[in-house]
């Protein structure tokens, strides 16, 4: 496997320009001679596939949902990063270039990310033409508030649906193409495997959800929108659909996978109630702008309080550790989310959590609705209280939230170069999915950011070059009669057949409750040498049991939920390990890796750049051979290396 | 708790179907109402049968995809709540409960519990856009909006397209989806050049999918689980007369 991420020549502000300049053009008549593959309908996939179809490609764009609208970028409540420096407060290109390095632990991509604030701005210049309603201020100007891990105003937002917002924004768009007949929608469809023609992506083999047939489809490219992998722990803020299969079954056709352990664990979610429980839920990141985040100081408090004979908001000042804001002085509650996650570990950990689990701190808005009044804190976070009540029945204006981290985001994905290709040819991958801007840890409001500007600003230059390159006489010769097709559809049905076939007595969720357990427990937010070379025993173990015991009930002729989650389930388990054997590999603590034996004196993460600089992909080698490590080592010629201090 | 559940069991859109019985034990008041569903379905599969189709995605009530009857109430009885947020607190141990798929013509069981929406997206692209071609946007703060107008555009942007509007009008109208959409658009001055256009296009669509025409009965806004009000109903219908006037003297598109 050869990593050349094709970073272009020229000082970093104008690699971007001049790459575009370079790049090969397809004439706009021939446009409509290429066909294009979208798999994923969220911010990344439907901007991609609305933005190439404006173009004039012919598009086919894929999602598991009913309908494109319901992709999981709209659940992104608190906003959207950009450097417009509306608020004259100091932000530049650089700036969010800097920053997101910076909270990114320092093992991103220079170039990548410098493109990222590059395009930035042109988001939202895009998405208020849309239509998109954006906060705004009296005097009718867009409004802009801060958020983790940031000392300036940057970040755009609609209420706290600024996802949904966006989403609906791309879903516009995309919809208008698809009345134009440029893009054609498969809803209710899901990808079960990549297509290679000559070592280059050339289609898909997808399940028609609705009815259960196997469907074949060529393009000239392909590209994967196909989000995170969050879902691997069960327990995650993730939709229940989403999965990695498509970028699992890439990654098992030739695509590097990179930095697979690179996870985040969000500081700010409701506490898990029980065993029943079948996701978390996000209270957004920006509570933390007047919520302060307290636990008792002294685990027999929190007793008291976790038995219910104490109420906390009687618990003196003195009795209460606002650790965030001791630990943290000049972030305080606005420390990244890596940070302010292990924080509330450690003190559960200790014995001072809070909730009937023992796992949750308080949220606190007592002194900013003594300081703002109870109105203002309304205007801000009224549909967040509203919803906190909903899912606990406590009401947040008298009685603190409680919160603990969850799984939220997953930095690591495909391996791609600075035009957003795999490893395997034709193979674009954008979004969540891909590995390529947030390094160990991603800032906050900066996902939605990642996704539009992969969909709309990059995606759309890059593909076409691709397409460019590789000539018009290539254009549309592939179709589906091609014998590659029939190899790949024959594979995934036998699958299907196996997994409908097992016989055995544990349901697909049982599976994955067990698999999601054995992940958080030991590759979650600490991890060690020893837990993880136990995990990967336990999940190898538990994939055998799956495939010997799996009950699958239903047919395979129509919708039958089952069936798609024994097959998601199965994926999980080979990637499982996978993100056990990365975490293993890198022998450090970054970001939203903490490995237990590599901490400073004071339990702060301790990183090494002199061996760890690099992206660590990983190759694929057969189901049961360990996968080769390949790695890219990160070269900074504009940012200088540092601890990265909130203090 | 223990519960009786009465759910509709619909092999395929050409099944009559029917109500099957299923009792339930050890449902925690704290889990989701399609927690407790998981439960059930879990429980099915102990017992080696089918488990129930139903729609649901994010179960964080944003992304529109759960969609149950219950109790005759669409999203059931919580006011502007989805399914997927309801919480088992809200019912009673040893109640029984009736869930049903969304019921409406123009929104078919494909099977249990699980409608076809796809008129709603055929609506959205008959005209429900701005055209705004990726890279042609100017300055975002070169057209100033009052506060006002961006925030009664949001009012009607929160509309999740769930469909629970449609199941609750005695006509199955589709008005306050359509209305919502109309009236994001219409009310922003990015909107305002395609507007009459816009709102021809989706009327139209919105009749030709076989949705019933509006009679105020208000049940729509009651349901929706967003709490968009029927005043977007009223926007609707008077951006429409003005567009056909218009249309009737020079053809709007």
């Amino acid at each position: 496997m050869k990593l050349d991420a094709k970073i272009p020549a020229g000082p970093l502000s104008e690699k971007w320009s001049s790459h575009k300049f370079n790049m090969k053009l397809v004439n706009p008549a021939n446009r409509r001679k290429y066909n294009i593959i979208v798999v994923g309908s969220g911010l990344a996939g439907g901007a991609a596939a609305a933005s190439l179809a404006e173009q004039g490609y012919n598009v086919s764009s894929f999602c598991y949902q009913d309908s494109p609208r319901r992709a999981h970028s709209i659940a992104a409540q608190g906003g959207i990063n950009a450097a417009k420096n509306y608020q004259n407060d100091g932000d530049s290109v650089h700036r969010l270039f800097y920053d997101t390095v910076k909270g990114g632990d320092y093992r991103s991509r220079e170039a990548n990310v410098y493109r990222l604030a590059e395009v930035s701005a042109d988001i939202i210049d895009q998405c208020v033409a849309q239509g998109v309603p954006f906060a705004r201020e009296y005097g009718g100007l867009l409004a802009n508030r801060s958020f983790g891990g940031a000392q300036v105003s940057r970040t755009f937002y609609a209420r706290g649906q600024t996802g949904q917002q966006l989403l609906l924004g791309a879903y516009s768009a995309l919809s208008k193409q698809i009345g134009l007949g440029k893009v054609k929608m498969y809803n209710r469809h899901e990808m079960l495997d990549l297509v290679l023609v000559d070592g280059h992506a050339k289609g898909i083999v997808a399940r028609n959800m609705t009815t259960g047939v196997i469907t074949r489809h060529a393009a000239d490219c392909v590209i994967l929108a196909t989000g995170g992998y969050g879902n691997a722990f069960f327990l995650s803020t993730n939709a229940q659909g989403c999965n990695v299969t498509a970028a699992y079954r890439a990654h098992k056709r030739g695509a590097g996978f990179a930095n697979p352990c690179f996870t985040q664990i969000h500081p700010t979610c409701i506490p898990v109630h029980g065993e029943n429980q079948s996701k978390l839920t996000l209270m957004s990141e920006s509570l933390r702008n007047d919520g302060r985040i307290w636990a008792p100081k002294d685990s027999a408090t929190a007793a008291k309080i976790r038995a219910g004979e104490l109420n906390p908001n009687d618990v003196s000042e003195d009795d209460r550790d606002y650790y965030l804001e001791r630990k943290y002085p000049s972030f305080g509650n606005l420390a990244p989310r890596d940070i302010s996650s292990r924080a509330a570990k450690e003190l559960c950990d200790a014995g001072q959590g809070v909730a009937s689990t023992g796992l949750g701190v308080f949220l606190d808005f007592r002194d900013a609705i003594q300081r703002d009044g109870k109105q203002a804190i309304e205007e801000r976070y009224g549909n967040l209280f509203e919803m906190y009540q909903r899912i606990t029945g406590d009401d947040p204006y008298s009685t603190p939230m409680m919160i603990f981290p969850a799984v939220h985001y997953t930095m690591g994905g495909l391996w791609v170069d600075y035009n957003l290709e795999s490893t395997i040819p034709g193979l674009f991958v954008g979004g969540e999915a891909n590995f390529s801007d947030h390094g160990a840890n991603r800032l906050g409001a900066s996902a939605l950011m990642q996704g539009l500007a992969d969909g709309y600003f990059v995606l759309p230059y890059t593909v076409g070059n691709y397409l460019g390159e590789a000539g018009i006489a290539s254009a549309g010769t592939i179709t589906i009669e091609h014998p590659a097709f029939e190899a790949v559809e024959a594979g995934v049905k036998s699958r299907m057949d196996q997994l409908m076939s097992i016989g055995g007595t544990q349901s697909p969720r049982s599976f994955h409750k067990r698999l999601g357990k054995i992940i958080w427990d030991e590759c979650g937010m600490a991890r060690s040498r020893e837990g993880l070379e136990g995990a990967i025993e336990q999940i190898q173990a538990l994939r055998k049991e799956f495939w010997s015991d799996l009950r699958v009930t239903g047919d395979a002729d129509g919708i039958n939920p089952e069936l798609e989650r024994a097959g998601r389930v199965a994926d999980f388990m080979e990637f499982g390990e996978l993100m056990c054997r990365d975490a293993l590999m890198r022998e450090e603590s970054c970001g939203g890796h903490f490995r237990v034996e590599y901490q400073t004196d004071e339990g702060e993460a301790l990183r090494n750049d002199e061996d760890y600089t690099f992206v660590g992909v990983w190759e694929y080698q057969g189901d049961d051979i360990a996968p080769a490590l390949h790695k890219e080592a990160l070269i900074y010629e504009n940012i200088t290396l540092a601890t990265r201090s909130y203090k | 708790m223990k519960l009786n559940l009465r759910i509709w069991r619909q092999k395929s859109p050409l099944d009559k179907g029917r109500f099957e019985e299923y009792a339930l034990d050890n449902v925690s008041e704290d889990s989701s109402f399609l927690e407790m569903l998981d439960l059930l379905c879990e429980q099915l599969v102990a017992e080696g049968k089918e488990a129930l189709a139903f729609d649901h995605d994010c179960r964080e009530g944003i992304c529109g995809m759960c969609a149950l009857t219950i109790n005759g109430i669409p999203h059931g009885p919580e006011k502007q709540t989805t399914t997927c947020q309801l919480h088992m607190r809200h019912f009673k141990d040893g109640e029984t409960i009736t869930v049903e798929p969304w019921r409406a013509k123009p929104l078919p069981v494909i099977k249990d519990l699980v409608v076809d929406r796809s008129p709603f997206d055929r609506i959205i692209q008959s005209g429900g856009f701005i055209s705004a071609r990726t890279g042609s946007a100017v300055d975002a703060n070169a057209v100033p909006i009052p506060k006002q107008t961006a925030d009664t555009a949001m009012d009607a942007a929160a509309c999740i397209g769930c469909g629970a509007c449609v199941a609750a009008c005695p006509n199955a109208s589709a008005m306050l989806f359509t209305a919502a959409k109309v009236s994001h658009m219409n009310n922003l001055p990015q909107g305002e050049v395609e507007k009459d256009r816009r709102t021809l296009a989706m009327v139209t669509t919105m009749d030709g999918e076989g949705f019933g025409g509006c009679t105020n009965v208000g049940e729509c806004e009651a349901v929706c689980p967003k709490g968009i009000s029927l005043d977007m109903i009223a926007q609707l219908n008077r951006d429409y007369t003005s567009a056909q006037v218009k249309n009737f003297f020079e053809p709007v598109s």
